[in-house]
């Protein structure tokens, strides 16, 4: 017994375009987001975020400001710090507020919005304190107005030089960005750029944000491997080869960086099919035209539906809940074509900067010293020995090493031992696949589940 | 891969079972290939509580239990890994005086049988063992010489064991006939034909399948039990733990996380290999958890799962012969039980397999014992 | 170091860490507050011991976990400061162990 039409896990551009449109189409709306506003990470404290730290963000964020009021404003019950721990075939969501309990609802339909997570970087002594994710960096400054005044910005991806650009904007530019970028990339990329003159602002921006950090001295390093962290207890120098030459930094602090991938907790918790997308190097919800999963009811919507940005965001989420608004007896989908356009539209830099930024290959299948989980501080090297004693995939190593066991629950190292088991075992990484996710989806206090309701037939708000 | 292989010994399912009599069957001379339609310990095998327990077993296991706990003493001399094995004591905790009388009444009876690993623990013993369990426990049912290990470790070192001793294991192949031919037995699988002389039905949940095309009948039920792994938790219990009137399987293991059991059973759907939480149950686990061990209340679930295992209508295994065919045997259906049964009931299936008899108490586990009924 | 850029604490309240007094801005997260009081070691890992801070302070990387009133495994990222809390940095719970 459903107690509302829709609900929707996460509340940024996806989530809340989503909302919007779902409740203006009639529907009963519920949208769950852990943090405590709404945003997501790219649009993270966007409703207090002073005016002068805006400018610094640039107007692409704060284009997310009228997105936040008009998603206040719609009618979905919006519940804020509800953390999603389990959702079963039948819809029924779990969820928990920390400090109140956990409550549950049903849905029609499901909309997950969950977004992106940063692609794991592992490499020696990425787990040292001052080691932080490029997005890190950029979560303390929209959301405390916080930087680090030496840090080096290591790996690839548009979202490096931003943050480096708001930094200097910030009036601290980071120390230098070792781009792990190979010679010879930029022509290989530029093949995809003829369709991507229609996007052409998005170059153009990204050209003069390299003007800048080049005009304030911020040296960059190209072509650069065989990357070292070193520290004993925190970070204290980065060490590289950049076309051929070693070079060594001191610095306090380092942002790693290598391109955002979907976050697949929720779809792989669902039992939903993924497939390995070539060109995105990650796995993908596999979905239909109109964003369902091989799932009956549940859609993603999002950069969780592969890597497309902010703008493709919150237009996939529209085009979701006018998907299940049809499939509820409303007629929108007739508009659906112009946003259809305007998504293919906003697609056609995708190519370019997925060819550009490809992961590095020491990222994807590090070397055997290299800790691989975090959590349980597990290696590359363990991981190809249990499977030289015949462990096939990620779930046989799991259960052998403990990979992956830890309260992360593999998001940190499920894309990694999954491309060092395929490289390993030279098999098409489809074949691998990825770690079983179970629930709770984030831990749960076992006191809390002492105290849930076994059989809710309605939503007892916390 | 469609060419036809011959053995000694086809065994379907390579659980702790069939990995277990693949082993000790090729300890005896005997050529085996294993049949298995996903991968070693992928169901029961790999996912259970990993209690090694010879403590409130059911009377007629008692005796081949306690044959297998002879196997874990000894664990890594057989499969050159330690599987995890820890000696220690399992421990039902009584509630009441009723539970305890009923305790005190199977000692009695295990004695007589001439088995004595179970005693019974005062409300000062039961402290000693456990000084973190609820005032309110009086008193239990203990093995001290039991344990526990690694269920997915432990398979897989069996499978690799058999492996070196000259067994070819065949995953992600599924068997679909079993049929004879001539004085061999045929088992089809989707990725071509296995041929031998002996065949051992070890399929687990889904062995009731080729007990039918035996002509027998087996009634097995696919369950899924639902188990709960909390993060590290500073050390406050060394034994293995059950309550004697609610569900409820306790350990903290080595590294300090505590794996909750008990039985309580979530959905399973054995074609499709998936398992289904149920938390409005699971709930009833987290609460006996909690009220056993007080000091659960700040423990954290990191994970739950559940896997499919086979259970038969009276909570015993089938162990045996085939009643209608020659050469045909089963090992299956132990009712989320089996783990520490493995590698005993390995053993003597080679040796009914190998030799045409066995000495170990096996027929109240008949497979006939489903038909007369019938 | 982190430092704060173009704002000052405008409504400070104060929380503890390791009995160390330290004044943040209300709503920050625990995370933040201790960053920016240059305190780099949340946890101790829990196999080897080694110091561990935090990541990606986005709730996925679980290496900001820390003690919150007595409370484990609170993910300092995810958690707002609230004014009297005493924040400690989590032991590892057990011995070392080779697995």
């Amino acid at each position: 017994m459903k107690t509302h039409d829709v609900a929707i896990i996460g509340a940024g551009p996806a989530g809340m375009a989503a909302a919007i449109e779902a409740t203006r189409n009639g529907l009963s709306t519920i949208i769950l987001d852990e943090n405590p506003a709404p945003g997501g990470q790219i649009y993270r404290s966007i409703e207090t975020v002073p005016d002068q730290r805006a400018a610094l963000l640039g107007p692409e964020y704060v284009s997310g400001r009228s997105l936040a009021a008009d998603f206040r404003a719609c009618s979905a019950e919006y519940v804020a710090a509800a953390t999603v721990w389990n959702i079963d075939a039948g819809l029924q969501i779990h969820y928990s507020i920390a400090g109140k309990g956990s409550a549950q609802v049903t849905a029609g339909s499901l909309i997950i919005a969950t977004g992106a997570i940063e692609r794991p970087t592992p490499m020696p002594g990425w787990t040292l304190p001052g080691v932080t994710t490029a997005g890190a960096l950029q979560v303390l400054l929209k959301a405390q107005g916080a930087i680090n005044d030496d840090v080096v910005l290591v790996g690839s991806g548009p979202l490096l030089y931003l943050v480096a650009d708001q930094m200097l904007k910030a009036g601290n530019a980071p120390k230098a960005i070792v781009e792990t970028v190979p010679s010879g990339r930029l022509l290989k990329a530029a093949r995809h750029l003829p369709k991507a003159l229609k996007a052409f602002s998005y170059l153009r921006k990204g050209l003069s944000m390299m003007r800048r950090l080049s005009k304030a001295g911020v040296p960059v390093y190209g072509d650069t491997s065989s990357i070292v962290i070193e520290g004993t207890n925190k970070v204290e120098a980065v060490r590289f080869l950049s076309k051929g030459k070693q070079h060594r930094i001191e610095t306090t602090g380092v942002g790693l960086h290598q391109g955002v991938i979907p976050n697949q907790q929720v779809t792989r918790l669902l039992g939903c099919e993924h497939h390995w997308n070539e060109s995105q190097q990650c796995f993908v919800p596999a979905l239909d035209d109109r964003f369902e999963t091989s799932v009956e009811g549940v859609f993603v919507a999002g950069d969780g539906a592969g890597i497309g940005g902010a703008v493709s965001a919150a237009l996939r989420g529209r085009l979701v809940a006018m998907r299940i608004a049809e499939k509820n007896g409303r007629d929108t989908w007739s508009e659906h074509r112009a946003i259809q356009a305007q998504l293919a539209q906003d697609a056609t830099i995708r190519p370019f900067l997925e060819t550009l930024y490809a992961p590095s290959p020491e990222n994807m299948v590090p070397a055997d010293d290299v800790m691989v989980c975090r959590c349980e501080e597990i290696s590359a090297g363990q991981i190809r020995h249990a499977v030289d004693l015949g462990a096939p995939g990620p779930n046989q190593v799991k259960s052998y090493l403990r990979c992956g066991m830890g309260p992360c629950q593999g998001r940190m190292c499920g894309t990694t031992v999954a491309t060092i088991i395929a490289e390993h075992r030279q098999k098409d990484i489809k074949e691998i696949d990825y770690y079983r996710i179970r629930p709770p989806l984030k831990p749960l206090a076992l006191s809390e589940l002492a105290s849930i309701e076994s059989e809710p037939t309605r939503h007892t708000p916390l | 891969m469609s060419t036809p292989s011959t053995a000694d010994l086809v065994v379907i399912g390579s659980g702790i079972h069939g990995c277990s009599a693949a082993l000790h069957a090729a300890l005896r001379g005997l050529s085996v290939v294993v049949i298995e339609k996903d991968t070693a310990g992928r169901h029961a095998s790999g996912v259970n509580a990993g209690g090694v327990r010879r403590l409130g077993r059911l009377l007629p296991e008692v005796p081949i239990s306690d044959r297998s706990m002879k196997i874990w003493d000894k664990i890594s001399n057989l499969v050159d890994d330690d599987c995890g094995f820890q000696k220690a004591p399992q421990i039902k905790v009584a509630e009441t005086e009723d539970e305890m009388e009923a305790h005190r009444e199977r000692v009695r009876v295990l004695n007589d049988m001439g088995f004595h690993h179970e005693t019974i623990l005062s409300q000062a013993e039961l402290r000693d063992y456990l000084p973190a369990v609820s005032d309110h426990c009086i008193g239990g049912l203990a093995s001290l010489e039991d344990g526990f290990a690694l269920p997915y470790q432990t398979t897989f070192a069996f499978q690799r064991k058999a492996i070196k001793l000259g067994v070819r294991f065949y995953e992600n192949t599924r068997a679909q006939k079993v049929q004879r031919d001539g004085k061999n037995w045929r088992v089809v699988t989707d990725r071509g034909t296995f041929s031998g002389t002996y065949l051992l039905n070890c399929a687990g949940a889904w062995a009731g399948n080729f007990a039918q095309q035996l002509g027998e009948y087996a009634p097995v039920e696919a369950i899924a039990p639902m188990m709960i792994v909390t993060a590290r938790m500073p050390r406050f219990c060394n034994a293995v733990v059950g309550a004697t009137g609610r569900p409820l399987s306790f350990k903290q293991m080595e590294n300090g996380t505590v794996v909750i059991g008990g039985g309580l059973r979530g959905i399973a759907s054995p074609e499709t290999n998936v398992s289904q939480m149920l938390f409005g149950k699971l709930k009833q686990t987290a609460d006996t958890a909690i009220s056993i061990f007080p000091v659960m209340k700040t423990a954290t679930i990191v994970r739950s799962w559940s896997g499919i295992e086979g259970r038969m209508p009276d909570d015993m295994p089938v162990i045996g012969r085939s009643s209608t065919e020659e050469n045909v045997f089963h090992a299956f259906g132990f009712s989320a039980h089996g783990f520490q049964m493995g590698p005993g009931v390995g053993e003597l299936m080679a040796e009914l397999i190998a030799t045409g008899e066995t000495n170990a108490p096996i027929e109240p586990f008949n497979i006939s014992r489903f038909t007369t009924k019938h | 170091m982190f430092k704060r850029v173009m704002t000052e604490i405008r409504n400070p309240i104060h929380i503890e860490f390791e009995g160390q007094t330290i004044t943040v801005e209300k709503g920050e997260t625990v995370a933040a507050a201790l960053m920016l009081a240059g305190h780099g070691k949340f946890r101790e890992s829990s196999v080897t011991r080694e110091d561990r801070g935090p990541f990606c302070l986005m709730g996925v990387c679980f290496e900001c976990l820390v003690e919150i009133d007595g409370t484990p495994n609170r993910q300092a990222c995810m958690t707002l400061a609230e004014d009297g809390m005493k924040i400690r940095v989590q032991k590892a719970a057990f011995e070392e162990t080779t697995r």
